[in-house]
């Protein structure tokens, strides 16, 4: 019989809705998945019995002649930023060790609506603010790649959604949530060749997902293939008055509309991505992307993003000054950590739970937010960064202006060690720089695998598209799935 | 421009965050690092260009003033103290 975990989510969708197979055998088979792989440490919490009640759900609705859903009978890992009733919702932070929500965020409960079932809590950076995994209270993920030969130094799987990353690449879930505020879905797929999606700002809901910068934070699909993220990103997206950010649009049929045929489009180059140092491998790999999608019919255009060089500042003031206001709430008193030092006060204890619930860097973002909105420094840093960002979105629109879609990197570099980055922020920072940009901007932008570097570890090709054009980056990413032809995965040592 | 131990003790308390004097100290020079990186930003010229505001073009929507859903619509104490971490009756419990 079929490896149940060797199938994508369409072929689990359209297996149990064929009765080919039943739902709790696919929710079984990926369950042992999960629990043989704990050296990865993907995830925070394990989930069997969610997954098997919702494929008996599923199966039980089969019997009975009931319309299907999107993503029937399909097991999936919820990213732990995403608030589950009843089940453990960290952040991957001490401060919000053992809290359980008693409510569903709307991304999951639409999922779930859609015949999804839950193997468990993805591992994460703390608070989504990492590259690498390496900022969870609750351990560093393991990515399932190694480098060729015999170097067994354990890999950073990226991040933030390194759980989900190398939860996906290493057949423990077929797909998995991501949120990406900037990057956190692409640069972890580039590093564990797989495929995932950040939608346009708005297209799927915030309400119940655990802020970091809510003017950037979206959340979006990871999974093997395009079409994958295609059938996902439906179930996920949609309208949530909850949301104030939420668009009112319908959600396209992107499954339905995949096409790879790219006749007619104009791809954009730009030339400001083309960095100094940047990895000999990555750059025969974009050469690579621009031929497959000649060969898929397009028209390849030079563009100019000339602000591009500014994205990453920019971030780093905006993304840390919304932090420290989102997390202002973690203060010991409703919900999560409380450290109360004998005889301490109200602000002695806010201030002791917050030294001991965050890690460090998100007490350095914390702290460089709340510098960069203090009295006296707002305008110099926090107004001009917000003008800066003005600048990149403009630079992206008149950019939009010469062709449909533009090819960048996913990432500077292949797949670091675990402990490389560690010492200097700023060298974790700049793994960031090309997913940075479409982040100010609120497009959609999409990582699929482009190939393997010298070393054997996976490469990742970016598709940004124009505001709501999530099905032609999707297109362009099929169209570079199917011409790259990527098979590799990593070799089973866990 | 950058700081000095005084301003990250400063910082760290508008941040409500409790830090030692170790920690001050050694975060001198880690923000200053970032803060030296992002002044950059200075050399943009921004005459005339207006802070974003909204990343994504959309409507501020009004809506009914009728409670839509269940956690704001009362009668879930319940639910509202489950994660409290102390709680005397109906009420959350802190220090003064």
């Amino acid at each position: 019989m079929t490896d149940l975990t060797e199938l994508s989510v369409a072929a689990i969708r359209d297996g149990v809705v064929k009765g080919d197979f039943k739902a709790v055998e696919v929710a079984e088979a990926f369950n042992a998945n999960v629990a043989g792989a704990k050296a990865l440490n993907a995830f925070i919490v394990d989930t069997p019995e969610l997954a098997i009640e919702s494929a008996k759900a599923v199966d039980a609705d089969k019997a009975s002649g009931k319309a299907l859903g999107k993503m029937a009978g399909v097991p999936i890992g919820m990213k732990d930023l995403f608030c589950t009733d009843g089940v453990q919702t960290t952040a991957a932070s001490h401060i919000l060790e053992g809290f359980k929500p008693t409510y569903e965020s709307t991304v999951s409960s639409n999922l779930w609506k859609a015949g999804a079932g839950m193997l468990g809590k993805l591992n994460l950076d703390q608070f989504a603010m990492g590259s690498s995994n390496e900022t969870s209270y609750f351990g560093n993920v393991i990515s399932p790649w190694r480098r060729g030969g015999s170097d067994n130094a354990p890999l950073a799987p990226g991040g933030s959604s390194g759980g989900s990353s190398a939860a996906v690449s290493a057949r423990l879930c077929p797909a998995a949530t991501g949120t990406d505020t900037g990057g956190s879905i692409r640069q972890p797929a580039a590093f564990t060749g797989i495929t995932g999606i950040k939608p346009t700002y708005g297209r799927c809901s915030r309400w119940g997902i655990v802020a970091f910068a809510s003017s950037l934070d979206q959340a979006g699909p990871m999974a093997r293939n395009v079409r994958d993220c295609a059938i996902m990103l439906e179930a996920m997206a949609g309208y949530d008055p909850k949301d104030a950010t939420s668009l009112d649009l319908p959600v396209p049929e992107w499954e339905a509309g995949l096409s790879s045929d790219l006749r007619g489009k104009k791809i954009g180059i730009p030339k400001e991505y083309r960095m100094d140092g940047t990895d000999a491998d990555i750059l025969s790999s974009w050469d690579n992307g621009i031929t497959w999608l000649k060969d898929a019919g397009a028209e390849i255009v030079d563009i100019s993003l000339p602000h591009t060089k500014y994205a990453l500042p920019a971030y780093y003031i905006i993304a840390p000054a919304e932090a420290s206001s989102n997390l202002a709430r973690y203060d010991g008193v409703r919900y999560g950590l409380r450290e109360l030092p004998d005889g301490v006060g109200l602000q002695d204890m806010y201030a002791a739970t917050r030294a001991a619930g965050f890690g460090p860097e998100v007490r350095r973002r914390i702290m460089i937010g709340t510098y960069v909105l203090s009295a006296g420094f707002y305008d110099a840093y926090y107004t001009q960064a917000q003008k800066v960002r003005t600048l990149i979105a403009r630079d992206f629109d008149q950019a939009f202006g010469q062709c449909d879609l533009i090819l960048a990197p996913t990432t500077p570099t292949a797949a670091f060690a675990l402990g490389e980055n560690t010492e200097d922020p700023l060298a974790m920072y700049l793994n960031d720089v090309f997913a940075v940009p479409a982040s100010l901007a609120g497009l959609p932008a999409m990582s699929v695998p482009a190939g393997l570097n010298k070393d054997g570890l996976p490469l990742g090709l970016q598709i940004i598209g124009n505001a709501l054009d999530e099905q032609g980056v999707l297109n362009a990413g099929l169209a570079i799935e199917e011409r790259a032809g990527f098979v590799a995965r990593p070799e089973k040592w866990w | 421009m950058s700081v000095d131990k005084e301003t990250v003790v400063k910082i760290a308390k508008l941040s409500r965050i409790a830090i030692n004097d170790a920690e001050a100290e050694a975060m001198v020079s880690e923000l200053n690092g970032i803060l030296g990186w992002v002044e950059q930003l200075g050399e943009v010229d921004v005459t005339g260009v207006a802070p974003m505001a909204s990343v994504i073009a959309n409507k501020t929507r009004m809506r009914e003033d009728v409670v839509t859903y269940d956690l704001t619509g009362g009668g879930v104490t319940d639910k509202v103290l489950a994660n409290a971490p102390a709680r005397e009756g109906v009420f959350l419990a802190c220090p003064r």
